[in-house]
């Protein structure tokens, strides 16, 4: 079971809300793997359960029941030290609402994920990383002073700065324009042919076409798995 | 380096809410200055008073009646110093001089002007036993004392406030009716706030007893030791001594004192250490409202930034380091104004004897500022700070990651 390509193996996933009196099933026996190097959409519905998924693959959030192997590692039941470890080390997040710090220029808001490993010199880094999305001469311009896109690069930098294992992005086109929403695809795209493992919720089929391998959920279960391979056009197969 | 990071984004957002941040900050600012002020104050007292027993005489002991009431309650003091007591004094083995004392207050009267002073009955010996020296004029002799001589020497205080820049000797001057001639007057000793030696009239014992006032007791008995004698054991002559004469039993209490400097010292350093210790608590109160001040705007700083401490956590920020940011904006905010509560304290401590000098210019008192004052001060600041933001800090470092970035 432990393929040395994994990085992410979940079995049997089960989590479950209270709304008043009725139990909801976000998660609902979820299961299946990601191998290192996947651009991967985890798609559906709203109400689907992929914002729950999102939550536990992120370690922001555990699940009832079910395993969670994290590069090899089982994260279920781990303290919320070790769980922020995890986040600052091998996650990193990109938000809808690029939930930048808004009093920290770009460069101070890309440093901090380093400062919170403890490390020392993070200014050489966050620059680089910046430098990586495009935006060198923006570094010491606050959130307020970036356009959208330009926000959502900043925000793609810090996931990037403590090189982890896998970026997790939430709807990052949500809060842009088609233009700038296909600037910040083509970025992930290009990190993904760097090597690196990118997964992304979506509700928008477009969006989780430009992903060779989808997962679909609908009522908290996984729809048998399409596999593409290629930037295929097209409707997105009804599951 | 994450400290000094988490230092700045504690200053950076304080800063951003410049008023909030001040205003939380002024309650420890009143809290410190005031008990830095307080403290100066109470410590001012102890100088002075220590300072004014300094000043009262070598080798002196001071006899008095006892306090009367039983069980604890004191109803008064008792009347039972007599006269002949303090001429008994005299014989005790070890005593050099003894002055009996019986005074009160009253208004004095020369030409149109009078004044309330303190009017002394006493005997010449009184000025050589308490340390006064004479400035003008003469002391009042032995045989003028036993005859209830209308004679007075005053206070240079007195002096200038009945008679200005006049020549106060030879003039005449009016006590509860009576006519007394003044023939001396005594050199300032200094004002010392409580009791100031400046401001009275000294006349005749005899004079006092029998026409001012109508006593037949003493208030008390003043007694200079021989110089070199042991004072404890010239304190134990005169208690046999009186006891003696009061008849008093195997067992039964003493009814008077006898009091040495450093018995006033005790005395007087019991006494200022409860009030600056009264005046510190009430001001210690103002400390624990502004700390509270403090708490408060924390809590309303983490409700308002969970989203924060939500993309914080998300990108790694552990509990501990989220409390650690909480709990160094509070001790920004209660250090920050506890080194402003000092400047304003020491500030109130200057100003206010300049004020009180401007309201009620006989009397002086003085602060002084310890450095003990300002790092006690300094320290519960920061205590405070800790203690106050304790709760709203680990308030921020439990809330869920998820609930936090959900928040809008």
């Amino acid at each position: 079971m432990a393929d040395p390509h994994s990085i992410i193996r979940v079995q049997s996933l089960v989590k479950h809300y209270q709304v008043g009196d009725d139990t909801v099933r976000a998660l609902d026996d979820v299961s299946f793997g990601i191998a290192a190097g996947e651009m991967v959409a985890i798609t559906g519905p709203s109400g689907s359960g992929k914002s729950t998924l999102m939550h536990v693959l992120g370690c922001l959030d555990q699940a009832d029941s079910g395993n969670y192997f994290l590069a090899g590692e089982d994260v279920a039941g781990l303290s919320s030290d070790r769980l922020a470890e995890i986040r600052n080390r091998r996650i990193g997040f990109v938000f809808q609402t690029f939930n930048l710090l808004p009093r920290m220029t770009a460069l101070e808001n890309v440093e901090l994920p380093l400062l919170y490993a403890g490390r020392r010199n993070a200014k050489g880094p966050a620059a680089e990383a910046l430098e990586k999305v495009g935006l060198k001469d923006r570094m010491h311009h606050t959130p307020s002073q970036l356009s959208g896109g330009q926000r959502q690069r900043v925000a793609i930098a810090r996931a990037l700065v403590t090189n982890p294992a896998m970026i997790l992005a939430d709807e990052p086109t949500g809060n842009l324009d088609t233009r700038m929403g296909g600037e910040i695809l083509r970025l992930m795209s290009e990190l993904n042919a760097e090597g690196r493992t990118i997964l992304i919720v979506t509700h928008e089929p477009e969006i989780a076409q430009h992903c060779p391998r989808q997962i679909f959920l609908r009522n908290g279960k996984v729809v048998p798995e399409t596999i593409r391979r290629g930037a295929d056009s097209g409707p997105a197969p009804s599951p | 380096m994450l400290f000094w990071i988490i230092v700045k984004v504690g200053v950076k957002s304080l800063w951003a809410n410049k008023l909030r941040s001040f205003l939380a900050m002024l309650g420890m600012i009143i809290g410190v200055g005031a008990v830095i002020a307080m403290l100066a104050l109470g410590a001012g007292a102890k100088k002075q008073v220590l300072s004014q027993i300094a000043t009262m005489g070598t080798n002196l002991l001071v006899i008095s009646p006892a306090q009367s009431g039983s069980q604890g309650v004191i109803s008064g003091t008792r009347q039972n110093l007599t006269v002949a007591d303090a001429r008994a004094l005299r014989g005790v083995p070890g005593v050099a001089r003894v002055a009996p004392v019986a005074s009160g207050g009253a208004q004095v009267k020369a030409h149109n002007r009078n004044k309330p002073t303190r009017v002394t009955g006493t005997t010449g010996t009184y000025l050589g036993i308490r340390a006064f020296k004479i400035a003008q004029g003469r002391n009042m002799s032995d045989s003028e004392c036993e005859t209830m001589a209308r004679i007075a020497v005053i206070g240079p205080n007195v002096a200038t406030d009945l008679f200005g820049m006049e020549d106060p000797v030879g003039q005449k001057i009016k006590v509860k009716g009576i006519t007394f001639t003044v023939i001396g007057v005594t050199e300032a000793k200094g004002d010392q706030g409580w009791f100031n030696p400046d401001d009275q009239v000294l006349i005749p014992y005899t004079t006092a007893m029998k026409q001012l006032f109508g006593q037949d007791y003493l208030k008390e008995a003043d007694v200079q030791a021989e110089e070199g004698s042991d004072l404890k054991q010239v304190q134990a002559e005169i208690t046999k001594a009186l006891r003696a004469r009061h008849r008093l039993l195997e067992g039964e209490d003493d009814d008077f004192y006898v009091r040495n400097q450093a018995d006033f010292i005790a005395m007087a350093t019991a006494f200022t250490a409860t009030f600056t210790l009264l005046l510190g608590g009430v001001a210690g109160i103002s400390l624990l409202v502004g700390g509270i001040g403090i708490m408060n705007i924390m809590l309303v700083s983490v409700a308002e930034r969970t989203r924060e401490i939500g993309i914080r956590k998300a990108i790694g920020a552990t509990e501990g380091s989220i409390r650690m940011q909480f709990l160094l904006e509070t001790m920004i905010i209660s250090g920050l104004g506890g080194l402003l509560g000092v400047a304003f304290g020491i500030f109130s401590a200057w100003l206010f004897p300049i004020l009180f000098k401007y309201i009620q210019p006989d009397m002086a008192f003085q602060t002084s500022v310890e450095p003990f004052s300002i790092l006690l001060a300094l320290g519960v600041s920061v205590g405070v700070g800790i203690f106050f933001g304790w709760y709203p800090a680990r308030r921020a470092a439990s809330l869920p990651p998820v609930e936090a970035l959900r928040y809008e």
